[in-house]
């Protein structure tokens, strides 16, 4: 350590002050949630439980959870498919191109969502396809196929080929051999992939504001919508109490499947 | 892979998988392209297509009887209204100048962080801090947007701790409320990957700096700094991409137009070719932070 006692020190408060930041905002809206008054003024007047009930029985949060939730799980398991398929081929083959494919599976997302968002939209007008649950699948699919194929690489680099051969050199054939071998020494990793599709297609709004058309609510274009009508804010603040309740369980999750954070941010 | 079937006793099945497992064992040149076929096929079409049809968007004109894109009637309208309209240029210098803002203040807020979460805290520490920065960052979007809206509004908390110093709440429709609350959001974003790079380095590099008589400043900026710009680099595309494109927080924290505003407000009004030639100023923007981000070894560190 090199670190003195005093630089130790400011870090320290640093880290504290940086946790404070990140949680302060949560802290207070979770309080809201509880908020007895209709109007958002701090502090809140009292507390009660009542826009609990009245968010249960909403039905167009009832329809924007469906919504959301079929379209979360329907891409998920496009851009599962699809990625390890491509990683398959990029970590176990070389050919002409391998280094285009990963820019290519990486572009949706290092470009502004903007960006995609509108070049989905204009080419669905363009075509003529009406926009509804099918081109906001589309939609996500698109841009979580990176993540499914970033989660899946990293487990095949680091996967010994001795196992395949053995089961190779003992008779199983390639399908076998996948199915007994590849894809258990997967499991994690797309396990983990899954997980951050999910939960990067459930939160998304920028690209699928474009995608959605009028009638087709999510759980974000609700919220987007309600926080703009001031007398649905109440039953707004409970929905957010439970997206950030929620929110920690893919944390404890990717932290239950081992080492990684499945952002891919932390390896 | 349709194999779910191998594994119950289907003779006629298992047989036809069987041999076409043999078939492709001898031809090892197509199995990545097999492999490939479906998602490449998905990409080119959906995504690199899309982008095509966009491209050709702005070179249409939009027919102001019909209000109908007229295709395949080549003009350079909708370019010419963006290079001769200056809101087009205030608008890109806006979101631009805060993206810059944005990126620059977390990789100031995240560096410390990072340090101590990296080689101060004890590895119990290290393990909670971690998950103290991802439950935000898994928090949902709007959710983390509209706290902000509750606390930047002119009743709202901000204004309660301020009004004891005779100050106001800043309200909803000031600029630097998108600054603000775009840090918020991207912040964890720069902390992790600053963390990834800063617990790579081996210890016994900076007590071989320090044994050769550096002190602590300059082993923190000739060994520390060189070693983790890579992984700043690698943190400062999520901020800066992610800020350059986002068109909600200057709606609902600022009242403000960015980029992304200017391109939605456009595709609502029908007027594609405009949405369209102005998209392509992030793609461009982004392009070229995206070759000099790989120049400084950024893509190694993501």
């Amino acid at each position: 350590m090199i670190e003195s006692g005093l630089v130790r020190g400011v870090l320290r408060a640093a880290t504290g002050i940086v946790i404070g930041f990140l949680y302060l905002p949560l802290v207070i809206l979770a309080v809201y949630a509880f908020n007895e008054s209709r109007v958002m003024a701090w502090p809140p007047p009292g507390l009660t439980l009542h826009w609990f009930a009245e968010a249960a029985s909403n039905p167009e949060i009832r329809d924007a959870f469906v919504n959301s939730m079929i379209a979360a799980t329907s891409a998920t398991a496009i851009a599962l498919v699809l990625g390890s398929l491509a990683s398959m081929a990029v970590q176990r083959y070389a050919f002409f191109g391998r280094d285009a494919i990963s820019f290519l599976l990486v572009l949706p997302i290092a470009l502004p969502g903007v960006v995609t968002g509108i070049a989905l939209q204009t080419t669905f007008k363009t075509l003529g396809v009406n926009l509804g649950l099918i081109t906001i699948i589309v939609g996500h699919a698109t841009f979580c196929v990176v993540v499914a194929y970033n989660n899946v690489v990293a487990r095949l680099r680091r996967l010994p080929r001795t196992p395949e051969e053995a089961s190779a050199d003992l008779g199983a054939d390639t399908w076998m051999t996948f199915r007994r071998i590849t894809l258990p020494g997967l499991r994690t990793a797309l396990l983990s992939g899954a997980l951050l599709a999910f939960a990067l297609s459930f939160d998304e709004i920028i690209v699928t504001l474009f995608t959605a058309g009028a009638g087709t609510q999510t759980i974000p274009i609700w919220i987007f919508t309600a926080i703009q009508r001031p007398t649905e804010l109440p039953v707004v603040n409970v929905v957010a109490l439970v997206l950030m309740l929620v929110s920690v369980i893919p944390v404890y999750l990717a932290q239950r499947i081992g080492g990684g954070d499945a952002t891919g941010l932390v390896r | 892979m349709t194999t779910a079937d191998a594994a119950t006793p289907a003779p006629p099945a298992a047989g036809r998988g069987r041999r076409l497992a043999r078939w492709l064992h001898a031809r090892p040149h197509l199995q990545p392209r097999l492999l490939l076929l479906v998602p490449l096929a998905w990409m080119v079409v959906v995504y690199l297509g899309s982008l095509l049809v966009l491209l050709v968007n702005a070179f249409w004109v939009k027919d102001s009887f019909t209000g109908n894109v007229t295709p395949f009637d080549w003009t350079l309208n909708a370019f010419q209204e963006i290079f001769t309209n200056s809101v087009y240029g205030t608008v890109a210098l806006r979101t631009v100048g805060i993206a810059i803002a944005v990126t620059l203040t977390d990789a100031l807020l995240a560096f410390p962080i990072a340090y101590y979460m990296a080689r101060v805290a004890s590895p119990r520490k290290r393990g909670a801090l971690i998950v103290a920065v991802l439950l935000p960052l898994w928090a949902a979007y709007l959710v983390k947007t509209y706290a902000w809206r509750t606390i930047l509004q002119g009743n709202g908390f901000l204004a309660w701790v301020l009004h004891p110093l005779g100050l106001a709440g800043p309200g909803l429709d000031k600029l630097p409320n998108a600054w603000l609350v775009l840090s918020y959001l991207w912040l964890p974003y720069m902390i992790l990957p600053i963390y990834a790079g800063l617990e790579r380095i081996p210890g016994s590099l900076l007590e071989a700096s320090s044994d050769l008589g550096a002190r602590a400043g300059t082993t923190f900026r000739r060994v520390v700094l060189p070693l983790v710009i890579p992984s700043l680099v690698a943190g400062s595309i999520f901020t800066f991409s992610l800020s350059l494109g986002d068109y909600i927080v200057p709606n609902l924290v600022a009242n403000a137009k960015f980029i992304g505003n200017v391109i939605y407000d456009n595709s609502a009004l029908g007027n594609f070719p405009v949405a369209a030639a102005y998209s392509m100023l992030p793609i461009v923007v982004m392009v070229g932070y995206l070759l000099i981000a790989r120049r400084l070894g950024a893509f190694e560190s993501l």
